[in-house]
């Protein structure tokens, strides 16, 4: 629409001028919320007992716990994201991170150990270093190593295997080797294309107030609906899977190995929480369990929901996958040297 | 979903993580301290709410340059589940289809005096499996603890311990023997009277050790406020 000085009397033909007013495409969104709001509310009895099978009760436990878990730490991560987007200028990034990608890389790995997160928190953060012109292998180097490295992570993995600290060892290693390897390969194969443009580089506000809610709006409302899809299928695996599918692969080592690296794909733990998962598989052998610990907070389903989101299908699809294959490789080499 | 749809979604969750925190519900899912979390995330969603429809009200209306995401439509199931069903912890259709998660204890602190002694189960079986009962012989000792069967009948009385949410909760199981009421319905809560006994078994799903526990009385008891055992969060 050229034609933004026409005047308001003259007839036009061809296309209908201007913006129209409210979207034509189907009910408001408000009227359709209520609508759904109270056949809920009215429907609720049906809809408990509907739910009241013993398989539907865990299905839901799991599933709200896991949503209910990550909210707090995807909240976080927003707020981060929102004031990078807002308040820290692009130049200081690049003060900060060396010029060239390939000793960036592992500058935003080693810097991943200053978010004191899970996984949830470091997505927006990576969304928002990106766009603010951060180059994307640092960010994805940050991306990976930030959940699997930090503090917090590390404490509770030496917590979890009280006489074995080459397991923690192991964890910080293979996860900063897995981030770093990443992020150089994005820089050698990765294109552009690959990455979705941030649509909503702005978010339009007028004041520094704005732009920073509007940030945090879009996001929560965003990253939530992938965290929920996510939480969904962990839900589902953790409610019909029996464990004892597991018990079958764990005498041999290698089937051991792929085994944990499926199941902490599929189970979607917190990273915070998982090395106390991994100590109770005690069937299965040392690198089995630190490939659980290193392939967790980089690749799992609500992760891979959450990649979708903010980077675009395109980019989770062949990011994740060559992700996990290299964290299997790398836990067996460090297995295999630490263990 | 346009901005105003989305400040009530926002407002709705955060209003649910402020009512989930505020009560006791929040422990039927996460561990209990991330309730300082919890709570400050419901404000900061309610205040997103609160600004989304602030500035909205000063916006011209015809600036809505692109469609909002749809995906947002997803965040009612988490609010539907959680304010109008409200499901209850994980209990005994989990525990019989994970195994016991036991693990050795880093020491055994001296039990308090007192008959009987009250002791969590995952303590009992501790002691039982990895300190040979030494602390435990010849002491009156109540545990409770909710009811699961497996396979076969066989009764165990269950804890689920937890690290962080139910996502990663896992059972410690003990077996009974001795008098044991008649009728055990599953995920009914007991707390057992009984003694320490050598005998030992294993989890028919992992293989892991479950020490046997010998009733002399059981009575049913509401569920406890944190129905998790979360002893090994340190």
């Amino acid at each position: 629409m050229a034609t933004t000085t026409r005047t308001p009397g003259r007839t036009t033909p061809g296309p209908p001028p201007g913006p129209a007013p409210g979207r034509t495409s189907g009910p408001s969104s408000p009227l359709v919320l209520t609508f759904v709001l109270l056949l809920v509310a009215v429907g609720q009895g049906p809809i408990r007992r509907g739910l009241a099978a013993p398989v539907m009760q865990s299905w839901m436990t799991v599933f709200v716990a896991v949503v209910v878990q990550a909210l707090p730490f995807l909240v976080l991560g927003v707020l981060l994201s929102a004031v990078i987007a807002v308040w820290v200028p692009a130049s200081f990034f690049a003060r900060a991170l060396p010029g060239r990608p390939a000793l960036a890389v592992p500058v935003a790995g080693v810097a991943g150990a200053v978010l004191p997160g899970c996984e949830c928190a470091s997505v927006p953060v990576a969304g928002a270093l990106v766009r603010r012109g951060v180059t994307p292998a640092a960010a994805l180097a940050f991306l990976l190593s930030a959940p699997a490295i930090n503090p917090v992570v590390l404490t509770a993995t030496a917590v979890a295997f009280p006489r074995r600290p080459e397991m923690v060892a192991g964890r910080l290693v293979a996860g900063l080797v897995v981030a770093c390897a990443m992020g150089w390969l994005w820089q050698r194969l990765g294109r552009a294309e690959w990455l979705r443009p941030p649509r909503h580089a702005g978010h339009g506000g007028r004041t520094k107030g704005e732009a920073f809610w509007g940030s945090v709006r879009h996001d929560v409302t965003h990253a939530g609906g992938f965290l929920v899809v996510g939480a969904a299928a962990a839900a589902t695996l953790k409610a019909v899977a029996p464990q004892s599918w597991l018990r079958a692969a764990a005498g041999n080592p290698a089937l051991g190995v792929l085994a944990l690296a499926a199941l902490a794909v599929l189970l979607s733990i917190c990273s915070e929480a998982d090395a106390f998962v991994a100590a109770s598989l005690t069937e299965f052998s040392a690198t089995a369990k630190l490939a659980f610990l290193v392939v967790g907070p980089m690749v799992d389903l609500k992760l891979f929901a959450l990649q979708a989101g903010t980077f675009g299908r395109a980019f989770a699809v062949r990011f994740a996958p060559v992700t996990l294959v290299l964290a299997v490789v790398v836990s067996v080499a460090v297995g295999a040297v630490l263990l | 979903m346009n901005r105003h749809a989305q400040a009530a979604v926002l407002f709705l969750l955060g209003a649910a993580l402020l009512h989930a925190g505020s009560t006791d519900l929040y422990l039927r899912y996460v561990k209990a301290g991330l309730r300082p979390l919890l709570l400050a995330a419901g404000i900061v969603l309610v205040a997103a709410a609160l600004a989304t429809l602030w500035y909205e009200r000063r916006r011209p209306p015809e600036t809505h340059p692109h469609p909002e995401p749809r995906i947002a439509w997803l965040l009612l199931l988490p609010l539907f589940a959680l304010v109008l069903v409200a499901p209850p912890a994980l209990g005994s259709y989990s525990a019989s289809r994970t195994g016991t998660a036991l693990q050795q204890p880093y020491g055994y602190p001296v039990l308090p005096a007192g008959d009987p002694l009250r002791i969590a189960l995952a303590d009992y079986a501790g002691r039982a499996v990895y300190d040979g009962g030494r602390s435990l012989a010849g002491r009156r000792i109540a545990i409770t603890g909710f009811v699961a069967l497996d396979r076969s009948g066989t009764p165990y009385l269950v804890r689920m311990a937890l690290n962080c949410c139910a996502a990663d909760a896992q059972p410690v199981k003990i077996a009974l023997s001795g008098r044991i009421p008649p009728v055990l319905q599953p995920d009914a809560w007991l707390e057992v009277t009984g003694r320490y006994t050598p005998e030992r078994t294993r989890d028919p799903v992992n293989g892991g050790p479950v020490p046997y526990f010998e009733v002399t009385s059981a009575r049913p008891v509401p569920v406890p406020r944190d129905p998790y055992d979360e002893t090994w969060n340190g």
